[in-house]
């Protein structure tokens, strides 16, 4: 167990800096990712009742939070009412020690799976690896991660984080493909070739869930590809994990979901597949797996249970400034970007420490979040919650003494910032950009400025005597006038 | 069962401030011209729509997919070379050329058509055939998802699928490419069933100029 915390900056640095890449590859993924937002924000245009879209699908999940066990039961009971096993598991091992019995009554050795941010958590395909379990990924880019030993850089597109040479490369090398051909068609023509015979002669087949709907018993899968519908279908023997938090109430307000995912998250009005698996096929079998793995001890969080509202669109670490210039990979941890952020902590609160100052705050991820949560005050929280917890690091501990003594005292904030800026004027650069400045290890620090705004004021509005106190001071009619 | 007590027990101790559930309302999406409105999401997503339906699916079939051997009807229209249930197990479609089936549900909104066990019979010919085909009833096409989920199948089927273009991934380089593991081209047709049982004489080609429902 790797306890030591997540330097997510420092991490970074390396993805900024990686040698391997060629020099623009930082670029090109933050503009790719870029892309995907814009392409939200188009889809999001069209729809006009968008805003009352999400408003709807905030309150259903807020429903459905706060009276989950009474949906949890509903949903297992139409679940078995269709002939389906449901199990209930409390941890990442529970979950991985049920999948595992049920393959080995069956015999089974090879099992095909596709996408699922839970097993991922759960670190199944490496547990039943190591217990003679050959697990072979569906998904595209799944399965690169996995032929590439790494996790996931994206909730939506795992190997958002590689070059289409870095997977020529790796096709190389696993399957013999050619090494000069990096065309997407011509690759993912590779994984077709690979993957469809292992499809065809697995012995069982896994998928998550997007959603899991009480009113049916159905788990819904939300893909592109049409690997989950093979893996699902193909074997007789199929396994659906979800996570508890995933039920909710019915097909009428599925469809308000269905309606937010694709489109926050790729800007598609729809995925080419949206499938509803309630109920094995004749002489088949269906279990279902719910996971609880943390998810109740974060609901009774009154502060941070909203994580739990997720439907893992992605449009968040899309959005996200520190997500596209350090990539998917640098949080270390299962989930990315702001959302992870403000998961994270709750699975292991020192590991993760860092995470919540890996962010501007902007709020960004709250306005596009198809769920409504509140995502950049969450992580505002969680910097509490370390501080509270006395989880800071040493230079954060320094830096934030002294930024308390000064911001908490008028006059002496108004020296530092006129004696900064000429500081900033007359210092050689190494004084500015040294390890204890960590804002400016990767930026900037913008230009001085040759007077600070008090200095101004003083000048042209107050004869020479500083503002008065800023909360007292209504908005003048400047503009106006 | 521990586990299911303990968890059932969590979730109700602190749970969040409770809050009613909301009612959705009825939206309708954005036009009344289904048709044409299906046909331009279809395209969005690289699906082919045939508006005027063939007189001869036959022929239509082997001038659209000439290379085509293995062709697995699902529908009373076309014969083909196989139907779904000459498959004994259901990996054995991967070798279908040309699955041709009859979708109950399209939606407009998304350029979407819904398939079934009952449709499919064999849930894999959908997904394993290199090219689907989809017969539709332009009657049976609905505005928006929230229509679409007002369908029984999503209450009594045991596999439901809103198949929505052909299958495909953009998860090399953010590059959209066709097809993934699913069919490679996915093409509609606009006909209204021509011998569903209910005694209506076939009604050769272009009897719809569809309208609403």
């Amino acid at each position: 167990m790797n306890v030591k915390p997540v330097d997510q900056a420092r991490n970074a640095l390396a993805f900024l800096e990686d040698k391997d890449q060629t020099a623009s590859f930082h670029n090109l993924f933050d503009e790719g990712i870029w892309a995907l937002r814009e392409r939200r924000d188009a889809a999001a245009r069209e729809v006009p009742e968008w805003e009352q879209l999400r408003d709807l699908a905030s309150q259903i999940k807020e429903h459905t939070l706060s009276n989950l066990g009474d949906y949890l039961e509903l949903f297992e009971a139409n679940a078995r009412r269709n002939g389906v096993h449901v199990h209930w598991a409390r941890d990442g091992h529970e979950h991985n020690q049920i999948v595992l019995d049920i393959l080995a009554s069956h015999g089974v050795k090879q099992l095909v799976k596709s996408k699922s941010m839970l097993t991922e958590e759960c670190d199944t395909r490496a547990f039943l690896g190591r217990r003679g379990i050959e697990v072979t990924e569906t998904d595209l880019g799944e399965r690169i991660q996995q032929l590439d030993h790494q996790p996931p850089a994206h909730i939506i597109g795992p190997a958002a984080q590689k070059m289409p040479q870095d997977v020529a490369d790796l096709f190389h090398r696993v399957y013999g493909s050619d090494p000069q051909n990096a065309e997407p068609v011509y690759l993912a023509h590779v994984m077709r070739e690979h993957t469809r015979p292992v499809i065809l002669e697995a012995g069982a087949g896994m998928t998550g869930g997007n959603f899991a709907v009480a009113q049916t018993g159905a788990i819904v899968t939300v893909t592109e590809e049409g690997n989950a519908d093979l893996s699902a279908n193909v074997p007789k023997l199929r396994i659906c994990s979800v996570g508890i938090e995933k039920v909710i109430p019915g097909v009428e307000e599925l469809a308000v979901f269905i309606r937010l995912l694709a489109r926050s998250a790729l800007g598609m009005r729809i995925t080419q597949y949206t499938s509803h698996f309630a109920a094995p096929r004749a002489g088949g079998e269906m279990h279902i797996v719910l996971v609880d793995n943390g998810r109740s001890q974060r609901l009774s969080d009154e502060r941070f249970w909203p994580s739990l509202k997720c439907i893992r669109c992605g449009a968040c670490m899309n959005t996200c400034p520190v997500y596209r210039r350090s990539g998917g990979l640098s949080y270390g941890a299962t989930y990315m970007g702001p959302i992870g952020i403000i998961m994270m902590p709750s699975y292991d609160l020192h590991r993760y420490h860092e995470l919540p100052f890996s962010s501007t705050i902007n709020g960004s991820c709250s306005n596009v979040c198809p769920v409504e949560i509140d995502i950049h005050e969450q992580i505002y929280d969680w910097r509490e919650e370390m501080s509270a917890k006395g989880e800071y690091s040493v230079t954060k501990k320094a830096a934030m003494r002294v930024a308390d003594a000064v911001l908490s005292n008028p006059k002496a904030y108004r020296a530092a910032s006129e004696v900064g800026e000429t500081a900033m004027r007359v210092l050689p650069h190494f004084a500015i950009y040294n390890r204890l400045n960590a804002w400016g290890r990767r930026r900037d620090v913008p230009s001085p400025v040759t007077q600070t705004f008090h200095q101004w004021w003083a000048r042209n509005r107050g004869d020479g005597v500083p503002p008065a106190d800023a909360s007292s001071e209504r908005p003048s009619s400047e503009t106006s006038g | 069962m521990a586990a299911r007590e303990e968890i059932l027990t969590a979730v109700r101790q602190h749970p969040p401030p409770s809050r009613d559930l909301p009612q959705v309302p009825a939206f309708q999406g954005a036009g009344d011209r289904l048709v044409d409105e299906f046909v331009a999401a279809l395209e969005l997503i690289e699906g082919d729509c045939v508006v005027q339906p063939p007189s001869d699916l036959q022929s239509w079939l082997s001038e659209r997919f000439p290379e085509a051997k293995r062709i697995c009807s699902a529908v009373a229209e076309l014969e083909g070379t196989v139907t779904p249930e000459d498959f004994a197990d259901w990996n054995e479609p991967a070798d279908v050329d040309v699955t041709v089936v009859r979708s109950p549900l399209g939606v407009a909104e998304t350029g979407s058509i819904l398939v079934t066990e009952r449709e499919l019979r064999v849930n894999t010919i959908a997904t394993l055939a290199q090219h689907l085909v989809v017969l539709l009833d332009p009657a049976d096409l609905v505005p928006t998802i929230h229509q679409a989920y007002a369908h029984p199948s999503f209450q009594k089927a045991a596999y439901a699928v809103l198949l929505s273009g052909p299958s495909g991934t953009a998860d090399i380089g953010g590059v959209p490419v066709h097809p993934a593991q699913g069919a490679t081209t996915l093409t509609v047709i606009l006909s209204p069933p021509t011998d569903g049982g209910q005694g209506g004489t076939e009604a050769p080609g272009g009897s719809t100029n569809a309208g609403d429902p």
